[in-house]
């Protein structure tokens, strides 16, 4: 047939592999590209690091994987869904199999602890019942038992990141992605943070981390993926925090 | 939707109202002055309409005829007016009713009884009602171009005025209309911008939760209708008081002129605006918030 239709390479997919990033590109209206030729493939229940300087494209890549962004070119695929195509009303079924957590926590500040976490159930229309027996089991996991009648301004750094890990684990997400989720906090809380996470990726769940914290990093070798201007410059098992600023 | 999500969604509606308190009392304001301003008008207007349209129902011409005209002439006259369009309701009056009328009117019936003859013997004529006052020119204009017409007594001043008046009416209401109109897309779309700062947020994080868009904004366009509601009943309540209080002050103060200010009962005013107002009201209240929010749900 004379007419050769341009059709997209198909991206090949491990059944173990959870997400896969194939020559991504993201430009910004301004600047240099934000990424620029990301190949990566992570599989379930890997416990992966995101380290680089500021303005590395770390955030970005985070953006990405959720799809709040669409890449310029490449093709990423998570957890089976083809994100360059995601019709929009698919998105939110797509998002409740991650969970989220920020350097801010993004908590509702009108809301107590309790309706911070339930929220995320209330939005996948679990029964009330179910609810009421979820949302105590996910805060004593977190180690805030005591506290879910408190105002969110009341707590602490630390707290507050617990409560956002806690809606951000309450609908058992296959992959929970963190974006420096210890950036505002202390050591000993960030520590903290840190060994919930481990304990999460032990249940099963993939997490992935993007941090500043050498030190931890180094700890807890785990796998690294160091970018540099939007480039991948080093991805190694139990690798080390090379410090990029 | 399950029944409790149902229920959430309510109730999270009412309380978004008391979340943003700053926030819904602007919007409250904005509604309820541009309702009051619309509802006080309203009632201005439709009263206006209606003292003009009373008077425009006493607007007649009356038709005399030549002495020695014979009733058969004079009926048949009567016929040919009657079909004409202008003409509302046509009336004969003889020389006796006339006489009747005028002892009635002025005389005492005792003093009237020193007349043995009528004095009025000449009087008998048509009283013609008209469907527009503005065409009484026209129908003057036939009615003496019949011979046997002696004397035309027209309402001319009242007649132009009343057109005047009513054509007034239109260009004031379409005019006020449209400043309100602006007025409010104004201070509407005022509010929705501070809401949309406040929302934004709250708004993103449901989106990474992995809200629909339904979801999302399902409880702010409850608290949309129900800010809308409330933006339409104070106003009413208000506009209540104020036309009673008003109604009162005038038609003792001006007594005499209670006879040609008929004001309408605030319960025929609300037959109308009632309904109106809660549709703007609630209307407004639906639109911007689904606006604001659809503005935020392409996370
Ligand atoms: N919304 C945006 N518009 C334009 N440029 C952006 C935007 N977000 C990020 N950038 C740019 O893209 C690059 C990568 O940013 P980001 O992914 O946030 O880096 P990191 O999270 O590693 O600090 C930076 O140069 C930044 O200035
Ligand atoms: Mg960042």
């Amino acid at each position: 047939m004379p007419i050769t239709k341009k059709k997209k390479k198909k991206l090949a997919i491990g059944d173990d592999e959870v997400i896969v990033l194939d020559n991504v590109c993201k430009s910004y209206e301004t600047g240099a590209p934000a990424l620029n030729g990301v190949s990566l493939r992570i599989k379930r229940g890997e416990f992966v690091f995101i380290i680089g300087g500021s303005g590395s494209g770390k955030s970005t890549l985070i953006k990405l994987l959720l799809r709040e962004l669409i890449p310029t070119s490449g093709a990423i695929n998570v957890l089976g869904y083809d994100l360059t195509r995601i019709r929009h009303g698919k998105i939110p079924q797509f998002r409740r199999k991650l969970g989220i957590v920020f350097q801010d926590f993004r908590l509702l500040p009108d809301r107590n602890v309790y309706e911070n976490v339930a929220f995320a159930q209330r939005i996948v229309q679990r029964p009330r019942r179910e609810i009421r027996k979820n949302v105590p089991a996910i805060l004593s996991q977190v180690g805030l038992a005591g506290k879910y009648k408190s105002k969110i301004k009341r707590l602490s750094g630390g707290e507050q990141q617990r409560v956002a890990i806690a809606r951000a684990l309450i609908n058992r997400p296959d992959i929970l992605l963190a974006d420096e989720p210890t950036g505002n906090l202390d050591p000993k809380n960030s520590e903290e943070i840190m060994a919930l996470l481990e304990k999460v990726n032990e249940g099963g769940t993939t997490v992935i981390v993007v941090t500043h914290n050498g030190e931890i990093v180094n700890k807890m070798k785990k796998r690294v993926v160091a970018l540099n201007k939007g480039v991948i410059i080093s991805d190694e098992e139990e690798g080390e925090y090379v410090n990029a600023d | 939707m399950r029944i409790s999500t149902f229920f959430y969604t309510l109730q999270q509606g009412v309380r978004n109202i008391f979340r943003n308190k700053l926030f819904s009392l602007a919007s409250i304001a904005t509604i309820t002055s541009c309702l009051f301003l619309f509802g006080m008008f309203y009632a201005i207007v439709v009263n206006l309409q209606h003292i003009v349209k009373t008077a425009e129902e006493g607007v007649s011409v009356t038709v005399f005829y030549n002495e020695g005209t014979t009733q058969e002439r004079i009926d048949e006259i009567g016929e040919q007016i009657a079909k004409r369009t202008e003409v509302s309701e046509i009336k004969f009056v003889s020389a006796e009713e006339a006489w009747d009328e005028f002892k009635q009117d002025y005389l005492g019936e005792e003093y009237a009884d020193g007349f043995t003859e009528n004095p009025l013997a000449n009087s008998m004529h048509h009283e013609i009602y008209l469907s527009d006052v503005s065409l009484q020119n026209e129908l003057v204009v036939y009615i003496q171009s019949i011979p046997e017409v002696r004397k035309i007594n027209r309402s001319e001043i009242t007649a132009s005025t009343l057109t005047g008046v009513n054509s007034l009416i239109a260009y004031i209401s379409v005019g006020i209309i449209a400043v309100l109109f602006a007025v409010s897309i104004f201070l509407i779309s005022n509010t929705v911008t501070i809401g949309i700062s406040v929302r934004k947020d709250e708004i993103e994080i449901m989106k990474y939760i992995g809200a629909t868009d339904f979801f999302v904004r399902c409880p702010y366009v409850i608290e949309g209708i129900l800010i809308g509601a409330i933006g339409a009943a104070i106003p009413l309540v208000i506009i209540y008081f104020i036309y009673n209080t008003a109604i009162t002050y005038i038609t003792g103060r001006f007594s005499v002129l209670s006879e040609l200010l008929q004001f309408l009962p605030v319960q025929t005013i609300y037959q109308n605006l009632v309904p109106i107002t809660f549709a703007v009201g609630i209307g407004i209240g639906f639109l911007g918030s689904f606006v604001t929010v659809r503005r935020h749900l392409r996370v």
